[in-house]
């Protein structure tokens, strides 16, 4: 009787302490035969100093494209150094890192005293950013292997309407700020999980990712380059570093003949036409007056955005995790006795007290209500800035690449019927 | 002359924009530079907070996934009856399917001595399911544990799983120490 008690304690306990993590219940032999204990294999993640020849590669990379751009004006070298770096990012790397990606890394590395980016990481972040100032954005152009992808699949574009591109290139504004605003808080990295190239260059996409990746590539057939235009947060940044470029390509090598030849040369709409006839005194003026308000409402534009912002934080914070279940736990008590849902489940027997987890979940929302001002403000900030740029009358009188809109990637250079020395090529 | 004025103008606009995002963007990268060790991180599990749902053979984007179970001989009792092996309750200790926790027979005993078995993973067979590991776990040493492979791993930005991990198991791990093998049942 005595036994089977035993038994049954003992039953009882290994039940028991089952869920605590392992313990020694059974003692390491002692081994007669000369047996020695094998040490398992820990395999090698890629070497640091192959991080860095990544850097290396990118910097040549891009030193090249902005030769090609802005001197050797080749369309087919900027084809193929785009070709290589497909390759190399894009099916060798694997898509990862790329200084899309990065954008969040750097965030998460003011934000989560744990984390740090590393080097290599952080200077594919920059290098790109630096040279889209001097040279404008040749990274697009022969860098970036989605930017790459989308380029050699462009078969009819279609030209789109200048107000339609206007509102589409508010997005990837949007995606940024989300992208910052989820990094920072720590729920996710937005960019990397809804990176529609990847799974091609992994070859193993869900079906999901892999058809949105087919869409994108699908649209591109007709609208060049969808991702990069509408969606790409750090082709946002680019755009702005090189509307400022010291130098950048220029469609013509000597003096603009106004052959038109160019005009729709280029699948992005990015060539801005001359302007018309010197507008009169008073158009000016009223253009100066509406610059002035559109520039005194961008504080006001600002405030209202950061308002909305902050005021949609709840909804924003759904996406994060532990608010998510916390949320779902509140609204739902009874699915507490569902055995199937791991995730309840596994917080039920972690022993942390519901209370700490509301209390925990409440600073992540706390975070999201201010880092809601922040992307509302900086959303507001924006169309502010784009209203008023609306009002900046430019005058132009040759064809010239949009520099920020332009990814240098030297289409238009050959319609261009000018020589480097002036003459104009005769046309059979 | 005065489009003169006007070129100026715009030159001067476009020469301090350039600067200041210069100095914006060497800035940023400065401050960050500041606060990076220097070090690449790995994702890795830690085999104390894993709790072998099974979200491991399912969530990576490898397939099958980078996690495989490894055996920490270490703590390894060696036992005949390993229940991380067999499954609960078998009549006869044989090598049938039927019997074993492992789906993909992907673990191989071999025997050493009397009463004692060598227990091995066939890397390429594992999926990381971890049915292995909760066997081990449960009811002995816990020996099995998951541990993410750098030699299969992509080193994605965010790793997948560890979205998933419903027990936060999964961190960034300095590359320089990219296993967190158990060296003791209990964490130091």
């Amino acid at each position: 009787m005595r036994k089977y008690l035993t038994i049954f304690l003992f039953l009882i306990a290994v039940t028991y302490s089952g869920l605590v993590t392992g313990q020694q219940r059974f003692p390491k032999p002692e081994f007669s035969s000369g047996y020695v204990t094998p040490s398992p294999t820990t395999p090698e993640p890629r070497a640091n100093l192959l991080e860095y020849a990544d850097v290396v590669v990118l910097l040549v990379v891009l030193s090249v494209a902005s030769w090609i751009a802005i001197r050797k004006r080749s369309r087919r070298a900027m084809l193929w150094l785009s070709v290589f770096s497909l390759l190399y990012f894009g099916f060798y790397r694997e898509g990862c890192i790329c200084p899309i990606g990065a954008i969040q890394n750097v965030t998460l590395t003011f934000a989560d005293p744990l984390y740090a980016i590393s080097i290599s990481a952080l200077l594919i972040f920059l290098i790109p950013l630096i040279f889209a100032l001097f040279f404008g954005r040749t990274f697009c152009a022969a860098a970036c292997p989605l930017g790459a992808l989308q380029d050699l699949l462009i078969i009819t574009p279609f030209s789109t309407p200048v107000w339609i591109r206007k509102t589409l290139s508010f997005i990837p504004y949007v995606y940024l700020a989300l992208a910052v605003l989820y990094a920072a808080t720590g729920t996710d990295f937005i960019i990397c999980r809804y990176d529609p190239f990847v799974g091609f260059f992994r070859i193993n996409a869900t079906f999901n990712m892999f058809l949105i990746g087919a869409c994108f590539l699908g649209l591109g057939l007709f609208f060049a380059r969808p991702y990069c235009r509408i969606f790409c947060p750090y082709g946002a940044l680019l755009n702005i570093m090189s509307r400022f470029s010291k130098w950048h390509l220029s469609i013509t090598p000597a003096q603009c003949i106004q052959c038109k030849l160019c005009s729709t040369s280029c699948p992005f709409d990015a060539i801005e036409h001359p302007t018309e006839e010197q507008k009169s005194e008073t158009t000016q003026g009223r253009n100066l007056r509406r610059f002035i308000t559109f520039g005194l409402l961008i504080p006001v534009w600002i405030l209202v955005g950061g308002y909305i912002g902050a005021q949609s934080h709840v909804f924003l914070s759904k996406a994060n995790p532990q608010v998510h279940l916390t949320e779902l736990l509140i609204a739902h008590p009874e699915l507490k006795n569902d055995t199937g849902n791991i995730d309840i489940q596994t917080f039920l027997s972690s022993g942390k007290s519901f209370e700490q987890q509301v209390k925990e979940a409440q600073i992540i929302r706390h975070k999201f209500y201010i880092g809601g001002w922040f992307f509302g403000g900086f959303l507001g900030l924006v169309i502010g800035l784009m209203l008023m740029n609306q009002s900046v009358f430019r005058k132009r009188t040759d064809y010239q690449p949009h520099k920020g809109d332009c990814y240098s990637c030297g289409r238009c250079l050959k319609y261009c019927p000018v020589k480097k020395d002036g003459t104009v090529e005769e046309i059979a | 002359m005065a489009d003169d004025k006007k070129l100026n103008r715009r030159d001067f606009i476009q020469n301090s924009m350039r600067t200041t995002l210069g100095i914006a963007v060497v800035g940023l990268g400065g401050l960050s530079m500041l606060r990076s060790k220097g070090e690449n991180w790995v994702w890795q599990i830690d085999p104390f907070k894993c709790t072998w749902c099974g979200r491991c053979a399912t969530s990576c984007v490898m397939t099958p996934s980078a996690v495989k179970c490894v055996n920490a001989y270490d703590l390894c009792g060696y036992c005949d009856l390993c229940t991380g092996y067999f499954k609960n309750g078998v009549k006869d200790l044989n090598t049938g399917a039927e019997n074993l926790v492992c789906p993909t027979s992907a673990i191989v005993r071999k025997f050493i001595e009397e009463p004692y078995f060598q227990f091995d993973i066939v890397e390429k067979l594992c999926i990381g399911c971890g049915k292995c590991v909760k066997g081990c776990t449960q009811f002995g040493n816990g020996s099995f544990i998951l541990q993410i492979r750098h030699d299969r791993c992509k080193n994605c930005n965010e790793c997948a799983i560890a979205r998933m991990c419903p027990s936060d198991a999964i961190k960034r791990v300095p590359a320089n120490t990219p296993y967190m093998i158990k060296s003791d049942f209990i964490r130091k």
